[in-house]
């Protein structure tokens, strides 16, 4: 979203480094309007089939590791913990602490994806996978509607997973960057931005894990 | 009254004569990476005018194939799964590759900054990658296409689509899923745009309708497009891994899909019309030489389409089983969105009365899609009535409807304003008998095509079969003859566009003596747009008739 020349303090288009900052800024925001249409068209699907078999969804939710789930959802808040002091060591000019947050947020990004990794390995072992070898044992009261809830459940946290992955890749980037000295009290505005990017990925988890690993336990 | 600060003092005369040696954004530079690598929004919309084409030819390409199968009653000249074939990439191709980007991404593209008083869009290289993204997705189509095609109909109904279909589902749909990035990034660098790149002094209400009429569609890229995404995703989900997730007998539910398809194609035919209502917003004007008719009723009337759009998807799916409280909801609300529609209808007929109308080729344009767009939407309040509905649904009726919305009114207003902006866009005048000439032959054509349509559907014949009672046989002929004259009326202006690049007259900054500020800057443009950011002093469509043009604009 950051369209700047590497020198420059703005780009050709731009009168001045604000307009620059606000127009990014917004156009972050609408990207991430666009993020929770389509995830909003996925949870409607979502909703749609657990209020059509409840039973069934309960039964495959309780399949869910929820210990694994609560322990990812803190490394996302406490990885967006991080972001936000990166945001505030730019906005200070702090290069050194903006690189150690920075760092930290793709460490606690990765060992959420490490351990959903785990999580999906588990779940290939015990034939969770929807499709032929779909059967987990012992055998399940509805097992074409369980193949429902993990046909979401792989399809929703693995597009989750996808959006984490383009996350740590920019941040490491702008790890590059920084160092280099690239972002100044005047120009912080990647960084800005992919913090709202960072924290729009976190919330769609804050609502995943909820509606996939706890609808079976009252 | 009006002033404009920042026009040159030198004349347009002046500004002819130095015309060839001026930099603009055409000659800065010639190479072929030049034009593939470039961020100018001016060289990008010229690039999406070449694929726009392209695509559009295609398009017509099938339609030619479903026209030439229906002269006869008899399914003579291919057989009903490759019929099927052609209505489904010709659907597919015009939908997502022509009509859809056509006017935004070309006209939009070129015009928004200059409009605006903008150097480029807010995001240039976002903008050249949606380029690529289109393209990209127009080749995936276009190869699914090659190896045997698609039959599921444009809309890619479920079950068949995910479950039964034995054709390039998946292909077909990661093409529509790519392009449909290319939408979303484009209006989402257009309403970043329109909100921040503005000249000073253009407050929201002193800009061109145009302009409001993209920042509509942009409103309605940006929320719709990703739902759709999110829809074509699963379809491949289920052909791929068969989940069930629309196949009923696996416990899933095919209606969903048509939810999820609707929410977005309903609003996407706003995409494609809104544009056009820009564009017409900006010929009426031109061409009657008179400020517009209630400018701030025509810029919401394209704000309420674009909300009330996202509430009338029901309609596609009166016959689909929706509890009958859900009809009638859906029913009054697809009723609800005729009112901005007609306001602009009228605003536009009231501001043809008392100004200097003349008949330059855009202006027919704009004239044929006033009664065009006029027949077919009341005819889609036809379709809006549930018990109507119920009789045409599925007929020829509805082909006719959106035909006359689609072509007679997207691409009428496309071509409009391809005529009218040309001068601007490549510094040439195209020749004007040629193109009111061709303007009459698509109208006559489109008529011809699509009126006898109507009747079809409404005697019952229904629309996606190639084979007919012979008692249709006379409207179709009508109907595939009046192609013909259609495919003339595209194919003239291709030429004389094309020939005219060469040969047309020069063009001067501001060949229609129109307001705006892409008329204040020299034909064609420089990269910069400007050679200096304008400040804009005056109202939208300051046109004063009855008198001759130049005393209105005063050179401070």
């Amino acid at each position: 979203m950051s369209e700047q020349h590497s020198n420059a303090a703005f780009a050709h288009q731009f009168e001045d480094a604000d307009q620059q900052f606000e127009a990014s800024t917004l156009g972050m925001w609408t990207f991430l309007i666009t993020e929770i249409m389509f995830f909003g068209g996925l949870f409607l699907g979502y909703i749609i089939y657990r209020s059509l078999y409840p039973e069934a969804f309960a039964e495959a939710s309780s399949l869910l590791n929820y210990r694994l789930g609560a322990i990812n959802t803190a490394v996302l808040i406490c990885s967006s913990l991080t972001m936000v002091l990166a945001v505030r060591a730019a906005q200070l000019g702090q290069r050194r602490s903006l690189v150690v947050f920075l760092v930290l947020t793709i460490i606690l990004g990765s060992a959420f994806l490490v351990n959903k990794g785990f999580e999906y390995a588990h779940k290939f072992h015990e034939h969770l996978v929807p499709g032929p070898n779909f059967g987990p044992e012992p055998a399940l009261a509805h097992p074409q509607q369980a193949q429902l809830f993990f046909g979401f459940y792989f399809s929703m946290t693995g597009l989750h997973a996808l959006h984490m992955i383009i996350g740590i890749v920019i941040l490491a980037v702008f790890v590059v960057q920084a160092q280099r000295g690239r972002f100044s009290t005047e120009y912080f505005a990647p960084i800005d931005i992919i913090g709202l990017y960072w924290h729009f990925v976190d919330i769609v988890w804050i609502f995943l894990f909820p509606l996939l690993y706890l609808i079976s336990r009252t | 009254m009006a002033t404009a600060v920042f026009t040159p003092k030198p004349h347009q005369l002046a500004d002819e004569e130095d015309q060839r040696p001026r930099k603009n954004y055409i000659n800065v530079a010639f190479t072929a990476k030049s034009w593939l690598l470039t961020v100018d929004h001016k060289r990008i919309a010229i690039l999406y005018l070449i694929g726009v084409t392209l695509f559009f030819f295609v398009g017509g390409f099938f339609a030619v194939l479903i026209r030439l199968e229906l002269i006869t009653p008899a399914g003579d000249l291919m057989q009903s799964e490759t019929y099927n074939k052609m209505f489904t990439m010709h659907g597919i191709m015009m939908v997502f590759f022509f009509l859809i980007p056509s006017i935004p991404a070309i006209l939009g593209n070129f015009l928004i900054p200059i409009m605006i008083g903008a150097r480029d869009l807010a995001f240039p290289r976002l903008n050249l990658l949606s380029w690529y993204v289109y393209m990209i997705g127009g080749v995936f189509t276009f190869a699914a296409a090659l190896l045997g095609g698609v039959d599921t109909g444009w809309t890619f109904y479920t079950p068949y689509s995910s479950t039964y279909s034995n054709t390039n589902v998946v292909l077909t749909a990661l093409g529509v899923f790519i392009t449909g990035f290319s939408s979303i990034l484009t209006g989402l660098n257009f309403i970043v745009t329109i909100h921040k790149m503005r000249a000073p002094g253009l407050t929201w209400f002193r800009l061109p309708l145009f302009i409001w009429a993209h920042y509509a569609t942009s409103l309605i890229q940006v929320l719709g497009t990703p739902v759709i995404t999110a829809a074509i995703f699963l379809v491949a989900l289920e052909r791929i891994f068969h989940i069930g997730i629309f196949d009923p007998k696996l416990g899933g539910d095919p209606i969903l899909f048509q939810h999820l398809f609707w929410f977005y194609s309903h609003p996407a035919v706003y995409i494609m019309i809104l544009p056009a209502m820009g564009v017409i917003s900006e010929l009426i004007t031109c061409f009657s030489k008179k400020k517009v008719f209630g400018y701030s009723f025509i810029a919401f009337s394209s704000i309420a389409i674009a909300v009330i759009s996202f509430l009338v998807w029901g309609h596609h799916m009166f016959t689909s089983g929706q509890s009958i409280y859900a009809g009638m909801v859906f029913s009054f609300l697809s009723f609800l969105v005729a009112v901005p529609s007609a306001i602009k209808v009228f605003n536009w007929t009231a501001t043809l009365y008392k100004g200097s109308v003349s008949y330059q080729a855009p202006m027919l344009y704009a004239i044929g899609f006033l009664g065009l767009f006029t027949i077919g939407g009341l005819t889609g309040l036809f379709l809006a009535t549930l018990a109507v509905d119920v009789h045409v649904h599925d007929t020829y009726f509805i082909i006719a409807h959106f035909h006359y919305i689609m072509v007679g009114g997207t691409i009428m207003a496309y071509l409009g304003g391809i005529h009218f902006w040309w001068p601007k866009m490549t510094g040439r005048l195209y020749p004007e008998g040629w193109a009111r000439f061709a303007a009459l032959v698509v109208f006559v054509g489109f008529n011809l095509t699509f009126f006898p349509q109507f009747v079809l559907g409404y005697l019952g014949m229904p629309r996606r079969y190639h084979v007919y009672p012979d008692e249709f046989q006379v409207l179709n002929v009508m109907s595939t003859a009046g192609a013909s004259i259609l495919g003339v009326g595209y194919l003239i202006p291709l030429i004389y566009l094309i020939w005219s690049l060469r040969y047309g007259q020069l063009a001067s900054a501001n060949p229609w003596n129109a307001t705006g500020l892409e008329w204040k800057t020299p034909s064609p443009p420089p990269t910069e747009n400007f050679a200096k950011t304008p400040i804009v002093t005056e109202e939208a469509y300051e046109y004063t008739p009855l008198r001759p043009q130049g005393q209105e604009a005063e050179v401070v």
